[in-house]
Formats: structure tokens, C-alpha cells, sequence
């Protein structure tokens, strides 16, 4: 040892960069300013929309005085408080004992109650809604049992919410209970503790954060939404109809800034409080834990196979009136089935064309979103040095979730249609419904991607360094092929909601580009109530068949090349 | 300066900081064609941080690093020339072993034949033959471990970084590997750098170890200079088991513990200063209560402490003594009966007994 001979230039070291992190970071810089440009830019043209008048002077808060002062918008904020709180309460509770049912007992049968829970992700919100007034509308069915009352207002509203949010729900609490350290319950039972008091002190401890999440979602889903309360809301306002009737039907843009921003507060709130439980959230489940192995109980679980019967039959018969009513000739005087719903060419709202661009719109997010998306991941998690840039990207993926599609829809025309924005020429395009679309799932993708990405030993890269290969060819060789089932999960998952999604694309769709989705609600809206049902069901049918193909491919590449999960 | 005693590996001035935590202090090191080395400490001394500076993937802060006579200091991992294993293995999870071998000289562009060949030779050469077409999850854990040694050797490197291989092994495959490795170091004679925290590991596979802590060196030598003559009460304690005892030198050549004293080689230090005395439980000789010895002490056991090949005596000795541990054979047990409260007289062997000054 010779520390003494020469004292080394004390100057910091600079590694030169190879030319993989020159690549590296100028991607990253490069997704970072896409991020920049489809969310950031446009949420401050929101922003600064609220402070003008027409004439786009700067009036300060004038707008936000305007609107607190109109009692008529004002009590939105009061309504669509009560309807997503009430309806966040009852699909907890309703969710909660249904995942129960699948996670922790010997219930038979599931498997099918767990399929069947998560068909309302095929449908769009519109939907729970249309079949709503099938079942309890001025015409509907079962309207007795409303004994005079109407589903038409807040009863409808948290009805259909509860119907379409129920799977977002029912997902998170599945993962919050399916981990179950055994220990724990034989520690209980060794004590001799009662049933209940292991549900209180072992079980719901246990899925606490799950739950809390659970409702965050759900909340600022309903908040959020604005198909259910636009079918069958009747007079009873809420803030996400309140944008869009002053957008589209006042064109009171200045207003519109305003109440999104109302809106996108809620938002906010649930998102911050949401990171905030998932941070507290340790892993409760140590790699020592014993999966926890439920033990048969008649009784109660014949009372849960009730109850789960009553939900997935409930689940089902929304489904199958819109399936149903979308084949009756002219409801409900002539009730012989036809394709005469199906005929969408001959009435208004975008006919076929309509279906065919939200597959097409569908198939590009899937595909460019995907793509965008694990690159960013990869950049987030894999990229060396420059954290602070890595940083930044994560907080730019993060944010779209925080932003309810509507209000993302009104930031985008502010922005976008701004007549000094170099990038006008997107307005009105399939571009930017796909751009807005990616932007509008980005997060959970995002987050897919990550999780994807992380059970990769991190040190693959410097190996790769150590044998002098480029990253591309470790991504394309292993980060790739092991990230596959991820991948496929998040394509499907911007297809599903590019299928199905109303709130952004509302406000950008041209006549060109009309959606599916978007022709459900103009149909309804035109008193075309069993068209709008047929496309919406048109809508169910691809996702389902898509949900199948995705199902198959996964299987085959699982066989094909996934062979070395096998031990 | 020939060419034959330039280092291969020159480490001069090293510092590295997290934010505000430096985890290497000012650090340099030579470290020879050939040699295997061990960075040996405890977790969170900074001797995975040297190693990943070593190798570029965590860049030191200030320093200069030198390998074969040429300043890598600000080169990237990429066109610096080492190999490299980790703890985790780090196995590509989707490619079967062959594949996993044949990554580096597939980049290399090196002919098929060639490439076949090698990873031939390589899997023999880590004891793996007829594994070839297997996927790391059907390996057991020392199986990985080789196939991870046998894609870093591949592309023929001039320096060998081995990060914890063995940490994660189970102790019978661990001890068996770690033979293994030595084999092959000798057999291949490339420099190899081993990080550890594993004190026997290091003991059993070094050439030299570097004794680090607090991003600091403590010790560089040999595993039996480092174990025979510990160059502070750190590494003296750090290797092995040692007894401490508080003393003060009374004279040159005597020192006292509590109301005893005891001779010894006193250089190092002062006459009055305070010292820290220091011996191995093994070097401790226990007689019956009868013998009078000089350096002796009358003792009592108090605990016996089963060990396998040998017992370990905790004893209660007079003032100063009061946490003394002597390793004893078997037979030494049964010859001296020794039993909890039994007396004993230990003797201080002079030369085995080391002092440092006190710096607390």
C-alpha cells in the first residue's frame, strides 16, 4: 500500500458517456418533454383559460367568484360529493364481502364469481345506464319496484356507478386479501380468539391499505365520470355534466376551465391521500409467510354463496337488459327481436364508421402506447446516472392519473386548439384522441411497466456493461421476452379503456373521428335509446372477443416462451 | 521502476459521496497482477462501493484509478476490461446456460464454432459439463453461481470482480465453492478482486486481504499477518475471536491489568499510557488451580460453551478480568475437569499477548 507517491488530481470525475447513455438520455429527455407537451403544457392552458374573460383578458379569480356565486353550480359540488361518497360506501361494502368470499373461504364456484365480477370492464359507463332505464325507467320493466320514485337523478346515478366501478374495486381488494400470512391466524387461533376478533385484529389490519385505496379509486372514478350521470341524471347536476354543458352546450369555455378545475380538486385530493396510504404500505407479507389455507365452513359459506349469487346475478341482468333491448324492434310495444338497432348507418350519432375508428384508435393506443410507455418505464428504472431526470419522468407518468379524463378533454382543446399552437394541425385528428387516450391510462401503465421491470435482477445492466453489449441487445434478449406477459396486459388494458372511454375524447372527436363510445352518448342523447344500447353492446362484444385473443396469446407465448419459469 | 513490480490495478486518493454520506474516504491501494484480493469489513463500510468504482458502474467522486498502466478513472464500465459476479447471481432468467455463457462472445462476433468450444471448456472448467440446454431456475444455487463465474470468464477479462458470490449459498455449498474458486484463480492466474463480509471466506481464499470500515483502510496483508498481527483493535476484533482487556504500562515490559501484572512486549507504546490489551481465546493456557506460573492467573469457569471440535470457557477472573474466553480441545476439558465454578490458573503466553493505545 503506497498512499503516499502521488497525490491524484482532486478535480470531480466525469465518466465519458458510451454511447448507449447518450442514447438513453436523450430518450429519456425526449419522453419527458411528449409528457411535458400532452399534459403539462395543456393543464396550464386549463389553468390560465379560468383566469380570462371572453375577450381573454386576465380577470384574476373573477370567474371562480362567478361561479360560487351561481347557487345552480354551485350545489353540483354538494351533489357529486354525496353521489360518490354514497356510492364508494356501498361498493366497498358490497366488494369487500364478495372478495372475501373468493379469497379467504371454500365458497364453490369462485372461479365464475370472480369471472363474472369483472364484466363491467368491458362495457363503458353508458351502459350501466342505458340498462338502468330499461329496468327502472319511464318504460322500464321493474318500475313498480321504485314505488313511485325515479331512477332518473342521484338513485340512478349511484346505481350505475356502483355497477361499473364495482371490478376497479373488487381488483384491488382481491390483492389486498389474497395475501394472507397463515402464522398469523394459527398464532390467533393457538390464543384461543374468537372468529370475530380475528377478522378485526388479523384480517381487515391486514387489508386496511387495500381498502382505503379501494375507495380512492372508486370515489374519484364516480366523481370523475360523467356517461352515468349524462344518461340518467335527469335534472340532478353534478360537476362533470356541469363542464360539459357549459363547453359544449353554452360554449362558455372560461366557465367550463373553471368547474373542471372544481373538479379536478376531488381529484387531487383522493390521488395525494391514495400515494400517501400506498407509501405507508410495507410489505406485510415477508418471504417467510405461509400462505393462508381456508378451511371449509358450511353454513357461512352457503350464506356467502348467496350473497355472491345475488351480486354476479345483479351484475349479469345489467348486461343482459341492454344485450336484450338492443335486439327488441321498437320497445316495449313490439318486443320481437331484430338487427334493426344494429343498422347504425341510418340514424344519427356516426353509424358504423364510428365503430370502426374506435377500433382502429383502440388498436394505435394499444400498440404506439405500449411501446411509449415500457420505454419510459425502462428509462425510470434502468437508466444509468442522471436520477434527477429519471426522476422527473416518474412525477410526468404519475400525474395523468390525478386528472380526470375530462378535464384532461377541456385542457386539450384550450391547448391544442390554441391558434398559435404549432401543433394545431393535431386538432380534430386521430392523433390526438390516441395521444389523449394514452395520456389518459398513462399512469397505470406506467406503474405496470415498473412493477414488470423491478422483479428483473437489477444488475442485468452492468453485467451487460461487463460483457460489453449494448442495452439494446440485453432489452431486446432478456428485458423484453421477460417483461412479455406484462406488455400483453398493458395493451389490453389502453385497448379495453380506448374502447370504452367517453370522458377525454368527448371534447376532441370531429365527425371524422367519431368513436363508438362517443356515438352511445349522442344516440342516447337523441332519444335513440335502443341504438345507443346496440352500440354500446357492440362495444361489450369486441372487448370480450379481445379479452378471449388476449387470453389465447398469453397462454400460447406463456408455452412458447416462457418455458424457463418452469423449475 | 521495472516493469515487472508495476501494479496492475493502482487505486490513488479514491473518495466517494453519497449527498453528504462518504462511503470511501481518500483511499489508494496497489494491488498486483495475479493476486487475488479480498476486501474484507463489515456492511456498509464501503467495500461494494470501491468494487463498483473499480468497475465504473458507480463512478468515485475524486480519484484516479489505473489498470495495466492506463487511466480508467473516467472511462465507462463498457470499455473498461473486467468481469464481474454478483450475489444475486444476476443469470438471465430466459436464456439457458449455454446462452447465458455465450452472451459476451456472442457480441465479440466470435465464429459459432469457437463459441461452442468455449463455453465447453468453461462449463468443465466450473465443474457444470451436460448442463448446457438447462434454464438458471432448474440450477441449484452453487450451480447458478458457476454458470455466472463461467460468463464472466468468458471473454477472457484481465480483472475479476466477485461481489458477495457466496452470500447467498447455504454454508456446505458455500464452503466447497469457495475451494473451488481458489482452484481456479490458481489455475488461471487473472487478478481477482473478492468482496466479503465473510471473515473465514477471506482468510481461506485471499492472497491479501484489505481490512476496510468506515470507507476507510484498516489493514492490508496477509490472512495470517491480518490474524496474527491485527494493526488495530477494529481489525483485531473484526477477525476472529479476541479477548480486551483495559491496562496501563507500568514499566517497559509490564503492564497491569486491575491489581495484576503481566509481562510483555511493551514498543509500541509508552511507560504510564493507558493500552487496550488484547489475546486469542486460543492462545490462553489453562492449568489445574496448583500450577504457579508467571503471567499466571487464578480463575473460576463460569460457563461451558460446546463447540464441536473444541469448548469455549467463559472464566471470571480478579478486577479487569471479568469477560475472559479461553478455547479449550476436548481432552484439555477432561484432563482439567473444568465444570462451572471449578478453579483454574490461565497463563498469559508473553508473545501472544498485543497492546494498542487507547484512544477513547
Amino acid at each position: 500500500m503506497s498512499s503516499a507517491s502521488i497525490s491524484a488530481s482532486a478535480a470531480p470525475v466525469r465518466i465519458r458517456l458510451s454511447r448507449d447513455d447518450m442514447v438513453l438520455r436523450t430518450a429519456l429527455v425526449v419522453i419527458i418533454a411528449l409528457l411535458a407537451v400532452a399534459v403539462v403544457f395543456p393543464l396550464y392552458s386549463l389553468l390560465s383559460m379560468s383566469l380570462q374573460d371572453m375577450d381573454g383578458e386576465y380577470v384574476g379569480l373573477e370567474n371562480f367568484r362567478i361561479y360560487f356565486d351561481t347557487p345552480a353550480l354551485f350545489a353540483s359540488i354538494t351533489n357529486s360529493l354525496s353521489v360518490a361518497i354514497s356510492a364508494t360506501l356501498i361498493v366497498l361494502g358490497i366488494a369487500f364481502v364478495y372478495a372475501y368470499a373468493l379469497t379467504r373461504t371454500r365458497m364453490p364456484l369462485r372461479w365464475f364469481f370472480r369471472g363474472v365480477a369483472l364484466i363491467p370492464i368491458l362495457a363503458p359507463s353508458l351502459l350501466a345506464a342505458i340498462s338502468l332505464i330499461y329496468w327502472f325507467g319511464n318504460q322500464g320493466v321493474l318500475k313498480s319496484w321504485l314505488g313511485g320514485g325515479s331512477i332518473y337523478g342521484p338513485v340512478g346515478i349511484i346505481i350505475g356507478s356502483c355497477f361499473w366501478v364495482f371490478p376497479h374495486a373488487l381488483m384491488i381488494l382481491l390483492t389486498a386479501l389474497s395475501t394472507a400470512d397463515a402464522r398469523l391466524y394459527e398464532a390467533a387461533e393457538a390464543l384461543r380468539t374468537p372468529k370475530w376478533r380475528v377478522f378485526w385484529t388479523v384480517t381487515l389490519p391486514g387489508a386496511k391499505y387495500g381498502i382505503l385505496s379501494a375507495g380512492f379509486v372508486v370515489f374519484t372514478l364516480v366523481i370523475t365520470d360523467f356517461g352515468v350521470p349524462k344518461v340518467i341524471g335527469g335534472r340532478y347536476n353534478v360537476l362533470a355534466t356541469d363542464v360539459y354543458k357549459q363547453v359544449v352546450g353554452q360554449q362558455n369555455f372560461e366557465m367550463g376551465a373553471v368547474v373542471s378545475l372544481v373538479l379536478l380538486l376531488p381529484a387531487l385530493v383522493a390521488f395525494i391521500a391514495d400515494r400517501w396510504v400506498q407509501r405507508k404500505q410495507v410489505a406485510l407479507l415477508s418471504a417467510r409467510a405461509v400462505p393462508y389455507q381456508p378451511k371449509s365452513e358450511p353454513l357461512r359459506d352457503g350464506l356467502r354463496f348467496i350473497f355472491c349469487t345475488i351480486v354476479a346475478v345483479t351484475l349479469l341482468a345489467m348486461i343482459a337488459m341492454a344485450a336484450y333491448a338492443s335486439f327488441v324492434t321498437f320497445w316495449p310495444y313490439n318486443l320481437t327481436l331484430s338487427l334493426k338497432n344494429y343498422n347504425f348507418d341510418v340514424m344519427d350519432g356516426g353509424g358504423w364508421e364510428a365503430y370502426f375508428n374506435s377500433i382502429r384508435m383502440a388498436i394505435y393506443c394499444a400498440i404506439f402506447g405500449t411501446g411509449l410507455i415500457f420505454v419510459g418505464g425502462y428509462l425510470v428504472e434502468k437508466a444509468r446516472g442522471v436520477s434527477w431526470l429519471r426522476t422527473l419522468l416518474h412525477l410526468a407518468a404519475m400525474l395523468p392519473l390525478a386528472v380526470p379524463g375530462l378535464v384532461l378533454g377541456i385542457a386539450y382543446i384550450f391547448f391544442f386548439n390554441h391558434p398559435d399552437n404549432p401543433l394545431g394541425f393535431l386538432y380534430g385528428t386521430m392523433g390526438i384522441l390516441v395521444i389523449c387516450t394514452i395520456v389518459h391510462f398513462y399512469t397505470v401503465s406506467h406503474l405496470t411497466c415498473l412493477t414488470a421491470l423491478k422483479q428483473l435482477d437489477p444488475e442485468f445492466e452492468a453485467v451487460s456493461l461487463s460483457l460489453k453489449t449494448p442495452v439494446w441487445r440485453t432489452v431486446g434478449k432478456v428485458t423484453l421476452p421477460v417483461c412479455l406477459p406484462a406488455l400483453l396486459d398493458v395493451g389490453s388494458y389502453l385497448f379495453l379503456n380506448a374502447m370504452t372511454t367517453v370522458s377525454a375524447v368527448v371534447f376532441l372527436y370531429s365527425p371524422e373521428t367519431m368513436l363508438a363510445s362517443v356515438a352511445v352518448l349522442n344516440m342516447d342523447d337523441a332519444g335513440d335509446i335502443a341504438p345507443a344500447a346496440a352500440m354500446a353492446m357492440m362495444i361489450v362484444y369486441t372487448s370480450a372477443v379481445f379479452r378471449i385473443l388476449h387470453a389465447l396469446l398469453a397462454r400460447i407465448l406463456q408455452r412458447r416462451t416462457q418455458v424457463w419459469r418452469k423449475r | 521502476m521495472s516493469e515487472a513490480q508495476q501494479p496492475y490495478l493502482k487505486i490513488e486518493d479514491l473518495t466517494k459521496h453519497f449527498g453528504e454520506f462518504v462511503a470511501v474516504r481518500e483511499l489508494s491501494l496497489e494491488i498486483n497482477g495475479g493476486e487475488f484480493v479480498c476486501f474484507l469489513g463489515p456492511s456498509g463500510c464501503g467495500k461494494t462501493t470501491l468494487l463498483r468504482a473499480i468497475a465504473g458502474l458507480d463512478p468515485q467522486t475524486t480519484g484516479r484509478i489505473t489498470q495495466n498502466g492506463q487511466d480508467i478513472s473516467s472511462l465507462p464500465p463498457s470499455e473498461r476490461d473486467f468481469g464481474i459476479v454478483f450475489q444475486s447471481y444476476a443469470l438471465f432468467p430466459n436464456l439457458t446456460v449455454f446462452q447465458n455463457i455465450a452472451y459476451g462472445l456472442e457480441n465479440q462476433r466470435v465464429p459459432k464454432p469457437e463459441i461452442r468450444k468455449r463455453v465447453v471448456e468453461l462449463l468443465e472448467l466450473v465443474g457444470l459439463p451436460e448442463q448446457t440446454s438447462k434454464y438458471p431456475a432448474q440450477l441449484s444455487g452453487g450451480q447458478q453461481q458457476r454458470v455466472a463465474l463461467a460468463r464472466a470468464l468468458a471473454t477472457s477479462p484481465g480483472l475479476l470482480l466477485l461481489d458477495e458470490p457466496l452470500s447467498a449459498l447455504d454454508a456446505r455449498v458455500r464452503a466447497s465453492l469457495r475451494q473451488e474458486i481458489r482452484a481456479l484463480h490458481q489455475r488461471l492466474g487473472i487478478t481477482t478482486i473478492l468482496v466479503t463480509h465473510d471473515q473465514e471466506e477471506a482468510l481461506s481464499m485471499a492472497d491479501r486481504i484489505v481490512v476496510m470500515d468506515h470507507g476507510s483502510i484498516e489493514q492490508v496483508g496477509t490472512p495470517e499477518e491480518i490474524y496474527s498481527t491485527p494493526a488495530s483493535p477494529f481489525v483485531a476484533d473484526f477477525i476472529g475471536v479476541m479477548n480486551f482487556m483495559e491496562a496501563e504500562v507500568v514499566a517497559s515490559g509490564t503492564i497491569r491489568v486491575g491489581e495484576t501484572s503481566l509481562s510483555c512486549d511493551t514498543t509500541n507504546v509508552s511507560s504510564g499510557e493507558k493500552v487496550r490489551m488484547t489475546v486469542r481465546p486460543e492462545d490462553l493456557r489453562c492449568h489445574t488451580k496448583t500450577v504457579d506460573l508467571p503471567n499466571g492467573l487464578p480463575v473460576h469457569v463460569d460457563t461451558l460453551e460446546f463447540l464441536g471440535s473444541f469448548c469455549r470457557l467463559k472464566l471470571k477472573g480478579p478486577e479487569g478480568f471479568s469477560t475472559l474466553r479461553a478455547d479449550l480441545s476436548l481432552q484439555q476439558v477432561h484432563q482439567l475437569k473444568a465444570a462451572p465454578d471449578v478453579p483454574l490458573t490461565v497463563e498469559f503466553p508473553p508473545d501472544s499477548l498485543r497492546l494498542f493505545p487507547d484512544i477513547q
